[in-house]
């Protein structure tokens, strides 16, 4: 593997991370302002240009047609099947979408699909790494939803290369969160992660003995979060505004999006606060105020988080464990900070859970820790591996509308099966499979994951070929298909028609659009390197000025020098490469006379006591030469 | 079979082969087995051959061991389970189980082809019970219930559940058959155990498909 690093990226709904191994603890990277989180929030500004993370959060409320929010809740999802989805959020479609269409979202004037709005938040947190090590990043590790399915993967997959990075594996945010932990505790036992966070939910069991972290059974709902209980109270407070005060700001944008920021506000703090107040400013002057207690948001809440007990229960029941055999839980997500989300917990699992760990973190380190073992691994991930599984069954529509599951759910990937097909006509030379994902018996109750075409088998008489499909589910849970004809031993061409997703060259012409993306990007990479530059140059003068060549200069000499240094000093903090590169230049200009001494000194200093024989003509001083251009490859 | 995996030598993934799953894990082809043992041997060879370790390495490595990693996920998953175990087995001596999934009964009862043969010792039973499944999806249809009608279907259901766990033990003393056949190189002896293992399998799959019958009459 390059020297390149390889980071975790956790892309959540509400907040997105980016976390690296260091040394042998996971950290997270923190953006330009400091925070760790950086809101899944995509705006347009002013100028029509893309902003990610917090700053892009006030266009939310100010201007919520240029802005987006939680759109993982759309990654992998077609038209139909999102009618739901635009009831609650305010996802505006694209105007001109066909039938069949990968979904696109209005953002001002232009439209996106989700994997592009998906590759900004990417291209963001890939910023913060690369400022943060001063060098390039291009490989990550993304987390997804466990009970994600194939397209939703194939999505985020889409949405890394857009973004410009190699996604070397996608991971189950339980399975990652485990990693953090099982790090962090080095224990073997059985494991239940409960993972609650904005948009997803997964409950993940799984074995953790001498570093291998085994997922037993997987279970959740790709649409149950925090979002939902926002949305309930949103409600409320739009009825209660319609009928206290007559207005109904139901279809005011703005309005709405205070609103909601007002009930994700008081939400959090109920978590520590047993009554809080919502006050939002209306127009007409007009204002809604309304106390709400604890015991009234648990009450409002617990449809959503009630939801959570049948996957839960599923889950103990794929895998043979009565809830006694849990030995530890581990929590995941902000909203597992709700206290009534906590007490579920205790109940179903009949123990405490832990809580030490960031809910907001976690899965971001364990990402850390799975790029760390993908890199060739660290003392401290030496032994770990992860063994995780497929949650949905695979299935294949056969004759009647019925699925016949050919992988099931929870088995160990990778996983294959082989599966066998003939013609029904003479010459036949195209097959048609339609390969579904989920557990129902009929195909139309079941996810449709795409169809396959298998082209160019030889002409026979009818049932004669025997056509053999390979499906492979790789460790990333995304389906692979092969298939050969058996008697001539020829591979079938095939052509896949994804019901959801992006065709690769979709994905290639995004990834030249995002040209302008890559610009930005490329200046960013100059001031980095402008930056390090001038440490590098700052650094050498400071030991400098601890040497004797130092004291040789002229007072008004050092003054000039230290001068430069500081201009040096306050112009690199700034974004300018340009200026920080004058004021190097400068620096190396005002330092020639000190460095020509250094190099007399350590010149005669290598020469004392030395015989000609021994001197090292040939290596020059015995450091490197302190205050000089830099030579970047 | 482990070094056809991976090379002794330098550890690293090797290009698949085709073999079955006992040989994969270097097994006979016996059906009792150490279940604890596979399930180390199951362990030890993910930490060779699963994709994490060669996320590194070239394409042709990757591919090995993705490939390699997939066939030691099916051999183990089959291999551990009694049943499948004992599918997979007579597969690889050429037996054709019979579609027994609820979709070839579904079709079947369709299309009229009678896909399954009711076992010889049920008959009595399987006759009346289909009566009775009769009645109780009529009254259902009409939204009559009764009770009593229920509660001997319920009756039924538990009778038909204690034959389906006493199969496990019969099962298992037909591997012992196959076992001893097999170490003493007795074909006929063989035979015999594979015939007796079908049959059971069919008995087996027959009754959970009554029995799923029953639950879905039975649940409102």
């Amino acid at each position: 593997m390059d020297s390149s690093r390889i980071v975790g990226i956790d892309l959540g709904t509400t907040n997105s991370l980016v976390a690296f191994m260091q040394e042998e603890m996971p950290v997270i990277i923190p953006g330009e302002d400091g925070s760790n989180l950086v809101p899944s929030v995509v705006a347009l500004d002013e100028n029509d240009k893309i902003i990610v993370g917090n700053s892009a959060r006030k266009y939310l409320i100010e201007t919520p047609q240029r802005s987006v929010y939680s759109i993982k809740r759309l990654m992998g999802r077609g038209v139909e099947d999102v009618q739901g989805e635009l009831q609650l959020f305010p996802f505006r479609l694209a105007d001109d979408l066909q039938s069949g269409e990968v979904l696109r979202i209005q953002l001002g004037e232009e439209t996106f699909t989700a994997p592009e709005i998906s590759a900004f938040i990417l291209r963001q947190l890939k910023r913060n790494a690369e400022r943060f090590f001063g060098a390039p990043v291009s490989k990550a590790v993304i987390t997804v939803p466990a009970y994600f399915n194939d397209a939703q993967r194939q999505a985020t997959k889409d949405a890394g290369r857009i973004a410009g990075l190699e996604v070397l594996r996608l991971v189950n945010e339980p399975t990652a969160a485990s990693l953090a932990y099982g790090l962090d505790k080095k224990q073997n036992g059985i494991v239940a992660v409960y993972d609650l966070g904005g948009g997803t939910f997964d409950i993940s069991i799984l074995r953790l003995h001498d570093g291998i972290f085994e997922v037993i059974a997987t279970n959740g709902d790709t649409h149950l979060g925090g979002d939902d209980i926002d949305n309930l109270l949103i409600r409320v407070a739009i009825d209660d505004i319609r009928s206290d005060l007559g207005l109904d700001v139901s279809r005011n944008g703005e309005i709405v999006a205070a609103i909601r920021k007002a009930v994700i506000d008081a939400k959090i703090v109920l978590s520590s606060q047993t009554i809080t107040k919502l006050d939002i400013e209306l127009p007409q002057g007009k204002r809604y105020q309304r106390e709400i207690t604890r015991e009234q948001f648990e009450q409002l809440a617990a449809p959503v988080i009630e939801r959570t007990i049948a996957p839960c229960k599923q889950a103990l029941k794929d895998a043979g464990l009565k809830p006694e055999q849990i030995d530890e839980v581990v929590l995941v997500g902000g909203s597992t900070r709700i206290p009534r989300v906590r007490a579920l917990v205790e109940q179903l699992f009949q123990r405490k859970p832990h809580t030490e760990l960031n809910p907001d973190e976690v899965v971001a380190l364990g990402a850390a820790v799975q790029a760390n073992i993908l890199a060739g691994g660290s003392e401290a991930t030496k032994d770990m591996l992860l063994l995780d599984v497929t949650p949905l069954s695979l299935g294949i529509e056969v004759a009647g509308g019925v699925t016949d599951k050919i992988i099931l759910r929870n088995s160990t990937i990778p996983a294959s099966a082989t599966q066998h097909y003939t013609t029904q006509v003479d010459g036949q030379t195209n097959v048609a499979i339609h390969v579904l994902q989920g557990e129902r018996e009929l195909a139309k109750d079941c996810r449709s994951l795409a169809r396959f075409d298998l082209k160019g088998i030889p002409p026979m008489t009818a049932g004669m070929p025997r056509i053999e499909v390979k499906f492979l589910i790789d460790a990333n849970g995304i389906l692979h298909v092969s298939a050969r004809e058996q008697r001539s031993g020829k591979e079938a061409e095939i052509e896949v028609q994804p019901s959801y997703g992006l065709t690769d060259d979709q994905v290639e012409s995004m990834i030249l659009d995002s040209f302008d993306q890559a610009e930005e990007d490329f200046r960013q990479r100059q001031v980095i390197e402008a930056r390090n530059e001038a440490q590098t140059i700052l650094s050498a003068l400071e030991k400098g000025k601890k040497g004797g060549a130092w004291e040789e200069l002229t007072r008004e000499e050092r003054v000039r020098v230290e001068e430069l240094q500081r201009v040096l000093i306050e112009t690199q903090k700034q974004n300018d490469h340009e200026a920080t590169r004058k004021a190097i230049d400068a620096l190396n200009q005002g330092t020639m006379r000190l460095a020509e001494l250094m190099m007399d000194t350590a010149v005669s200093a290598a020469l004392k006591g030395k015989t000609m024989d021994g001197a090292d003509f040939g290596r020059g001083p015995s450091q490197p030469h302190p205050i000089g251009k830099a030579e970047f490859e | 079979m482990r070094a056809a995996q991976f090379c002794t030598s330098c550890g690293k993934v090797q290009p698949p082969q085709p073999v079955d799953y006992f040989s994969f894990f270097g097994l006979p082809r016996e059906l009792n087995i150490d279940a604890s043992r596979i399930e180390r041997e199951f362990y030890a060879l993910s930490r060779k051959l699963h994709p994490d370790i060669y996320a590194g390495g070239d394409g042709r490595e990757q591919e090995w061991s993705l490939e390699q990693s997939s066939r030691l996920n099916d051999a183990y998953r089959t291999l551990k389970d009694p049943i499948r175990r004992t599918e997979y087995l007579l597969k690889l001596e050429g037996v054709e189980l019979e579609g027994q999934s609820k979709a070839a009964t579904e079709v079947a009862r369709k299309t009229g082809e009678k896909k399954q043969i009711v076992p010889p010792d049920l008959l009595e039973e399987v006759f009346e019970l289909n009566m009775q499944l009769e009645e109780a999806r009529a009254n259902k249809t009409m939204g009559d219930q009764d009770a009593a009608l229920s509660a001997e279907l319920q009756e039924q259901k538990t009778s038909l559940e204690a034959k389906f766990d006493a199969l496990s033990e019969e099962l298992h003393g037909y591997w012992n058959e196959w076992d001893a056949a097999s170490g003493a190189g007795d074909n006929d002896g063989k035979t015999r155990a594979r015939d007796l293992m079908v049959d059971l399998l069919n008995r087996r799959s027959y009754i959970r498909n009554l029995v799923r019958d029953v639950n879905e009459v039975l649940e409102n």
